[in-house]
C-alpha cells in the first residue's frame, strides 16, 4: 500500500503541476523537501541522545520495570507475542506515556527505541511484525490528555477560553484509540498466521 | 484553567529531568555515566532514518506544492459534506496525516481567520490536537530499523486518523453547536 500511495503522490503532483504549466514547482519542492528531511534527522540526533540517556537511567533504576509491571494486563492483551519482561514493553510504555502527556519530542526517541527492541524479535528484518503494526496504530491513534501546542496557539490568537478544546480532544482521541485497537484486532485476524 | 494547563505542560519536562536522575542516584546508579552510555545510540538511529525521510517528504512536498492536494480537497468536498464535515477544515484533515508542520500552519491559519472561539476555530483546534502525523511516524519508526514492508500499518494508522476526524466533528457539533 505504501508503494502505491507514494507513487500516486508523485504522479498526481507532477501531472497537476504540468497541466497548469508550473512544472518548475515540482523541482523546487523536491529539492527543498530532501534538504528538510536531513535537517529533521539532524535535529533528532540531540533529542534522541537526551531522551535515550534518561531512559537508560530510568531502566537501570528499575522505574521502567515498575511501569511495565503496573501495565502488564494491558500489554499482555495488546502484545501477546512479546515476552512480558522484554525491554520492548518498557520502551513502548514510555512512548505511549509521552504521547498521552503531549510530550511530542520525547515520544519519538522512546518510540524508536521500542522499534529497535521489536526488531530483535522480528524473524524477517524487512517486513513489519504484528506487534510493530499494533504499536504504530496505538501511536497514531493515541489518547492525548494535554494538547499543549494548540492551547498555546489559541491563547496567542486571543481566545477567551483556550482550554475549551481539551475535553473534546480527550474524547476524540479516546475514540480513535478504541478504533485503532479494534482495527488492529481485525487486521491481525485477516492476516491470520502469516508471520 | 488555561494557565494551570500551560503551567503543567511547561513543568512536565523539567520534572522528568529532575525526577529520573534523582531517583536513579538514590538507587545507587552512576547517573552521568549511564546517561552518556544511553545517549550514544542517538546519532546512529537518526542517520539511518534519512533515506526514508527523504523519500517520503519529497513525495509529500511535490503533492502539496503542485496543488494536487488542494484538488483532492475540492474533489472530496461534496463527499465529506454528506458526513457533516465542514469544507473549511478539509485541507487540515488531508494535511494532518501527511505533514505535522504543514498541518499546524493550516490550523493556525484557520484559527486566526475564523477566530479561536468560532466553531471552525474550535473544530480545527480539536482536529490538530487529536491525531499524529501518521506518514511521518511510519516513515521514521520503520526507517530506523530498516523495515520496508509495512503490512497493514498504514491502513491502521489511517483508520485511526479518520475515526478521530469524524469523532472531532461529531463531538464539536454536540458541544459547540454549529
Amino acid at each position: 500500500m505504501v508503494n502505491l500511495v507514494w507513487l500516486l503522490m508523485l504522479v498526481a503532483g507532477i501531472a497537476v503541476a504540468g497541466i497548469q504549466g508550473r512544472i518548475a514547482v515540482v523541482t523546487e519542492a523536491a529539492l527543498e523537501a530532501s534538504q528538510m528531511a536531513v535537517n529533521l534527522a539532524l535535529e533528532l540526533i540531540g533529542l534522541m541522545a537526551l531522551w535515550l540517556g534518561l531512559l537508560k537511567i530510568a531502566e537501570e533504576a528499575g522505574l521502567v520495570a515498575l511501569l511495565a509491571r503496573a501495565m502488564r494486563p494491558v500489554t499482555r492483551y495488546l502484545f501477546p507475542e512479546i515476552p512480558q519482561d522484554h525491554p520492548a514493553i518498557g520502551a513502548i510504555l514510555m512512548n505511549l506515556s509521552a504521547n498521552i502527556l503531549g510530550l511530542g519530542n520525547a515520544a519519538t526517541p522512546f518510540g524508536l527505541k521500542a522499534m529497535q527492541e521489536l526488531q530483535r524479535l522480528n524473524p524477517s528484518q524487512e517486513e513489519a511484525t504484528p506487534a510493530m503494526c499494533t504499536f504504530l496504530g496505538l501511536n497514531t491513534g493515541c489518547i492525548i490528555l494535554i494538547p499543549a501546542t494548540i492551547i498555546g496557539i489559541r491563547a496567542a490568537a486571543g481566545s477567551t477560553d483556550p482550554t475549551v478544546v481539551v475535553g473534546p480532544t480527550i474524547m476524540a482521541t479516546g475514540i480513535s484509540m478504541i478504533a485503532a485497537v479494534a482495527g488492529d484486532r481485525l487486521f491481525r485476524r485477516l492476516y491470520g498466521r502469516r508471520g | 484553567m488555561t494557565e494551570v494547563i500551560l503551567e503543567i505542560s511547561r513543568w512536565a519536562i523539567p520534572a522528568v529531568l529532575l525526577f529520573v536522575p534523582t531517583y536513579g542516584y538514590l538507587k545507587g546508579i552512576r547517573v552521568y555515566e549511564v546517561f552518556v552510555s544511553g545517549a550514544e545510540d542517538g546519532f546512529r538511529v537518526a542517520v539511518k532514518i534519512i533515506p526514508f525521510l527523504v523519500g517520503m517528504l519529497v513525495a509529500i512536498g511535490v503533492f502539496r506544492a503542485s496543488g494536487a492536494m488542494d484538488l483532492l480537497a475540492r474533489f472530496l468536498d461534496p463527499l465529506l459534506s454528506v458526513a457533516g464535515i465542514p469544507g473549511e477544515v478539509l485541507p487540515l484533515a488531508i494535511m494532518r496525516p501527511l505533514s505535522g508542520g504543514g498541518a499546524l500552519g493550516v490550523a493556525a491559519e484557520l484559527i486566526s481567520h475564523y477566530g479561536p472561539d468560532s466553531f471552525i476555530g474550535r473544530l480545527a483546534s480539536v482536529m490538530q490536537g487529536s491525531t499524529d502525523t501518521t506518514f511521518y511516524v511510519l516513515t521514521v519508526y520503520f526507517g530506523s530499523v530498516g523495515i520496508r514492508r509495512y503490512r497493514y500499518a498504514l491502513a491502521l494508522g489511517l483508520i485511526a486518523d479518520i475515526s478521530s476526524l469524524l469523532a472531532a466533528v461529531v463531538i464539536c457539533r454536540a458541544m459547540f453547536g454549529g
